[in-house]
C-alpha cells in the first residue's frame, strides 16, 4: 500500500522517524544513565559471578594443563590397547615437572577422583622415577606398579583431556561415566544427592500448600475488615518480616525442641506422657513448621492485594443471584483471587526451594535441603566446583518451574500488588 | 394488573449499626406488586440500607420485612430469588456475558436450551444481542450497565432492586438508560425498588417516590403530587427548586393564613401549621410565581433584579424580595418584551394557593 510505503515528513522535511529519534534522544540517554547504576551492580554482582559459577562447575582444566605433553601423544592413541613409548615419554617428562613445582599429589588427588587407585601408583612413581634411565620410558613405568601396565589406568588419564566437564552435574544427579563411558547411577547405597532433591521438592511443595492454606483466610480477613481492624493485622503479618530470621528460627527451637514450650504444653494438658516427648526438630516436621511460619508473609501481601481489589458487591451479587454461599465463592470470589495465587505460590515455592539457615538450624538429618548440601561443599569439602554444579541445576529447576507456570497459568496473570 | 397492595411490606423496620444512632426508623412501607418505586435521598439518609435489608445483606434491628405474605428476615439472600443491580454493576469479571447472564440459571439447574432461550430474550429486551461472547471489560459503560439489567432479569424473579444503578454513566447516557429502564418495566411489569440520590432520576421513572431523610420517610406519592404537594420542608427543598420566607402565623382563615415576615405579610396555604403563633416556612416553586401579574392573585410585592442568567430555553433572575435575597424566578424566553434588567424594581405575584405553608427549618 501507498501509505506504508511512503515516508510521512515534517513540516521542515525531515523524515517524521528520524525526527521522533532525535527528539527521543536525549530522553533515552537520561533513562540510560539513570538506570546505569543500578545495570552495573546487576551485572557487578549478578551476571558475573552466576558466569563464573557456571565456568567452574565445567572447568576441567586443571589436569590438562599439568600433562600437556601427554596429552598432546595421546591424540593419535586409540585407546585400545596400551599407549606407544612416545606417550610413556611424553609423560615422564610432564610428571618431572610437576615434582619439580610440587604438583605431582593435586594430579593424584585429581585422577583418583576418576579413578581409584592413582593415588598409591603415583606416590610410588615418584620415588622410582628419580633412578629412571634415559630412554625406553615405556618399560621403567610398567615395571614401577603392574597398575601402570593396565590400559584401564591410562583410559582413564585420557579421560581427563578435555579442559571441560559435565561430571559434577552427573554426580549432583548421583551418576557418573564408568570406563566405557556410559552414563551409569552410583551404588544405590550411595544415592545422597537425589533423596536431597525429592526432599527439596517436597518440603517446598508442602510449605508452599501450608502457606497457601493459611494465608487465603487471612489475606481475605485483611481485604475485608474495617481499616482500624485491618491495619492492627496487617502489623501482625509483616511483624515477622521486621524480625530477623535467626531470631525466628532460634525462637521455633525454643518452641519446638523436646524440653520446649510446646511440649511442655502437651505434657501440661496431658496429650503425651513426659518421658514420651514428641521430637518436633532436628527433623522434617521442624523444617515445615519453621519455613511455612516464615514464608507466610510472602504468601499473604500477593494475595491481600489482589483481594483488595475485588468488589465486596460481586460476592453480593453471586449471592443474590441465587448462588450459595459457597458457590457465590467457588465461581466468583476463588477465581478471580488466581493471579495472586500464583504469584504467592510461585514466590514462595522458589524461596523454599532454595532455603539454608532455618532448614540448617532446625531440620537436622532429615530436614535439610539440597541448599545445605550446596553450603557443605562450599564450606567443608571445598569441592567448588561441584558446589557451583548443584547451584546451577538449582537455579536451572527455578526457571523450570517459572517456565512451566507460564505455560499453565501464564506470566501476565500474576499479581504481585 | 391485579395486583397485592402489600407485595413488599417493611414493618415497623429500625436499623442500627453501632447501637447508638438509628439510621433507619421506624420504617412502615407497603409496595404493590408491579410497582416502580424509588427510595431517594442525600447520601447517608438510609435508603440503601432499605434496599440491603430487602436484598438480605443487612437484617433489621427490630421488625420485619414481608415478601409476598412471608416473613424474609431469617432467610438468606441466595434465598430470596431477588434480582439486583450493583451501584457498579458487580458484573463477574472472568465470565463473558453470556456466563454471567447464565450463572442465576446454572445455580438454579434450568436445562441449557431453556437457559439459553432465557439469555437470548434478556439480551435482546437490552439490545445487546450478538454480546454475549464479550468479556465485561470489553464493553462501555453503559452496555456493562444493560449487561448487570438483564442479569437481573434473566432469572424471573418478582422483584428487582437497583442502588444507584446510573450513578457512574454520563448525563446523556443516565437519561437514555432512565427511559430505557423504565420500558422494560412497564414490558414485563416486574416490581422494581430503585434507590438514588438524583431527584430528577427519580421524577422520570418511578410510579411513587419514597423520600428519605435522616432514616425516615418524609415523603411517599406519585412524582406529580410530590413536587407540586411536598408535605414539609425537606421535602420542599430536596425535590427541585424553591423559594422559601422564614416567618411566623399571624392568622388562619377559609383554608388561607396570614404569615409575618422581617418587614411584611404574605398569604400562604396551611399545610403544617395550625394557629397563630407557629413559626413557619413558606415554599413556593419559581414557576408559580408571576412577573407582572393580573390582579386576581392574592399576593403581589416587589422586588428588585439582583442577576440575570440566561439558560437558552429560560432565563433564570434572581430577585431581592421581601427580604429574601435569593428569590428566584424562571422566565421563558418566549416573553421578551418584559422589561428584565439588572437593578429594575418589577412586580411579582402569586396564588396563596401555591405558597405553602410549611414546618419551620
Amino acid at each position: 500500500m501507498s501509505s506504508e510505503n511512503k515516508q510521512i515528513l515534517t513540516t521542515d522535511g525531515i523524515p517524521l522517524e528520524v525526527s521522533l529519534k532525535k527528539a527521543e534522544k536525549k530522553n533515552k540517554i537520561k533513562a540510560f544513565l539513570l538506570v546505569a547504576p543500578l545495570l552495573l551492580f546487576i551485572i557487578i554482582t549478578y551476571v558475573f559471578p552466576i558466569g563464573d559459577m557456571l565456568m567452574r562447575s565445567v572447568d576441567d582444566k586443571m589436569v590438562t594443563e599439568m600433562l600437556p605433553k601427554t596429552y598432546k601423544s595421546m591424540e593419535t592413541w586409540d585407546g585400545e590397547e596400551l599407549p606407544p613409548e612416545e606417550v610413556f615419554e611424553a609423560f615422564y617428562f610432564d610428571f618431572q615437572r610437576l615434582i619439580e613445582e610440587e604438583r605431582e599429589g593435586k594430579l593424584s588427588t585429581q585422577l583418583n577422583y576418576t579413578k581409584n587407585g592413582f593415588k598409591s601408583i603415583i606416590k610410588k612413581l615418584r620415588r622410582k622415577s628419580k633412578s629412571f634411565e634415559e630412554g625406553n620410558y615405556k618399560e621403567q613405568i610398567m615395571a614401577v606398579h603392574k597398575r601402570w601396565a593396565d590400559v584401564e589406568y591410562w583410559r582413564a588419564i585420557k579421560r581427563r583431556a578435555p579442559a571441560y566437564t559435565y561430571q559434577k552435574y552427573l554426580k549432583g544427579m548421583d551418576m557418573y561415566e564408568n570406563e566405557k563411558g556410559e552414563i551409569v547411577n552410583v551404588a544405590e547405597d550411595r544415592r545422597v544427592h537425589r533423596i536431597l532433591w525429592l526432599r527439596t521438592l517436597e518440603i517446598a511443595f508442602f510449605v508452599t500448600v501450608f502457606c497457601f492454606l493459611m494465608a487465603y483466610p487471612i489475606a481475605h480477613l485483611l481485604a475485608t475488615l474495617p481499616m482500624k481492624y485491618s491495619n492492627l493485622l496487617m502489623i501482625c503479618v509483616l511483624l515477622p518480616f521486621w524480625t530477623s530470621l535467626l531470631v525466628r528460627t532460634a525462637s521455633w527451637m525454643i518452641l519446638l525442641q523436646q524440653q520446649g514450650i510446646v511440649n511442655d504444653f502437651f505434657v501440661m494438658i496431658g496429650l503425651v506422657s513426659d518421658d514420651n516427648r514428641i521430637e518436633m526438630m532436628f527433623n522434617k516436621t521442624g523444617s515445615y513448621v519453621a519455613m511455612t511460619q516464615i514464608l507466610l508473609p510472602f504468601m499473604v501481601l500477593p494475595l491481600y492485594s489482589v483481594m483488595k481489589t475485588i468488589s465486596p458487591s460481586l460476592m453480593r451479587a453471586g449471592k443474590s443471584l441465587g448462588g450459595t454461599p459457597f458457590i457465590a465463592f467457588w465461581k466468583v470470589y476463588f477465581p478471580l483471587t488466581i493471579p495472586g495465587i500464583g504469584a504467592g505460590c510461585l514466590l514462595v515455592f522458589i524461596l523454599a526451594i532454595g532455603y539454608y539457615i532455618t532448614p540448617a538450624l532446625v531440620g537436622g538429618a532429615s530436614g535439610t535441603l539440597i541448599s545445605n548440601q550446596i553450603a557443605f561443599h562450599m564450606k567443608s569439602t571445598l569441592d567448588w566446583s561441584f558446589a557451583s554444579a548443584m547451584g546451577l541445576m538449582l537455579l536451572s529447576g527455578v526457571l523450570v518451574i517459572y517456565w512451566l507456570y507460564n505455560k499453565l497459568v501464564g506470566i501476565d496473570n500474576i499479581k504481585l500488588g | 394488573m391485579a395486583s397485592k397492595k402489600d407485595f413488599v411490606k417493611f414493618d415497623k423496620v429500625d436499623k442500627s449499626y453501632d447501637g447508638k444512632i438509628l439510621v433507619v426508623k421506624d420504617l412502615q412501607l407497603d409496595i404493590a406488586e408491579g410497582e416502580f418505586i424509588t427510595m431517594l435521598g442525600p447520601s447517608g439518609s438510609g435508603k440503601t440500607t432499605c434496599l440491603m435489608m430487602l436484598a438480605g445483606f443487612e437484617t433489621p434491628t427490630n421488625g420485619e420485612i414481608y415478601l409476598d405474605g412471608n416473613a424474609i428476615s431469617s432467610i438468606p439472600p441466595h434465598k430470596r430469588g431477588i434480582g439486583m443491580v450493583f451501584q457498579n454493576y458487580a458484573l463477574f469479571p472472568h465470565m463473558t456475558v453470556y456466563e454471567n447472564l447464565a450463572f442465576p440459571l446454572r445455580v438454579r439447574k434450568i436445562p441449557k436450551d431453556e437457559a439459553d432461550k432465557k439469555i437470548d430474550k434478556a439480551l435482546s429486551m437490552v439490545s445487546l444481542q450478538g454480546f454475549a461472547a464479550r468479556m465485561p471489560g470489553q464493553l462501555s459503560g453503559g452496555q456493562q450497565q444493560r449487561v448487570a439489567v438483564a442479569r437481573s432479569l434473566v432469572f424471573d424473579p418478582q422483584l428487582v432492586l437497583m442502588d444507584e444503578p446510573l450513578g457512574a454513566l454520563d448525563k446523556n447516557l443516565r437519561e437514555s438508560m432512565q427511559y430505557e429502564i423504565k420500558h422494560i418495566h412497564e414490558s414485563i411489569g416486574v416490581t422494581v425498588v430503585y434507590v438514588t440520590h438524583d431527584q430528577s432520576e427519580a421524577l422520570t421513572m418511578s410510579n411513587r417516590i419514597a423520600v428519605f431523610n435522616d432514616g425516615k420517610v418524609q415523603q411517599l406519592s406519585s412524582p406529580d403530587e410530590l413536587y407540586e404537594k411536598p408535605v414539609n420542608s425537606f421535602v420542599a427543598e430536596f425535590i427541585g427548586e424553591n423559594n422559601t420566607f422564614a416567618g411566623e402565623v399571624s392568622d388562619i382563615s377559609d383554608g388561607r393564613c396570614k404569615v409575618k415576615l422581617a418587614n411584611a405579610e404574605i398569604l400562604a396555604n396551611p399545610i403544617s401549621v395550625k394557629g397563630k403563633g407557629e413559626k413557619t416556612t413558606v415554599s413556593l416553586r419559581p414557576e408559580r410565581a408571576l412577573i407582572n401579574p393580573s390582579d386576581k392573585m392574592d399576593n403581589i410585592h416587589n422586588g428588585k433584579i439582583e442577576e440575570v442568567i440566561y439558560h437558552g430555553d429560560h432565563t433564570r433572575v434572581r430577585i431581592n424580595l421581601l427580604g429574601n435575597p435569593e428569590f428566584i424566578l424562571k422566565i421563558p424566553n418566549s416573553s421578551s418584551n418584559l422589561d428584565i434588567k439588572l437593578g429594575n424594581e418589577i412586580k411579582i405575584g402569586w396564588n396563596s394557593g401555591d405558597a405553602r405553608a410549611l414546618d419551620p427549618k
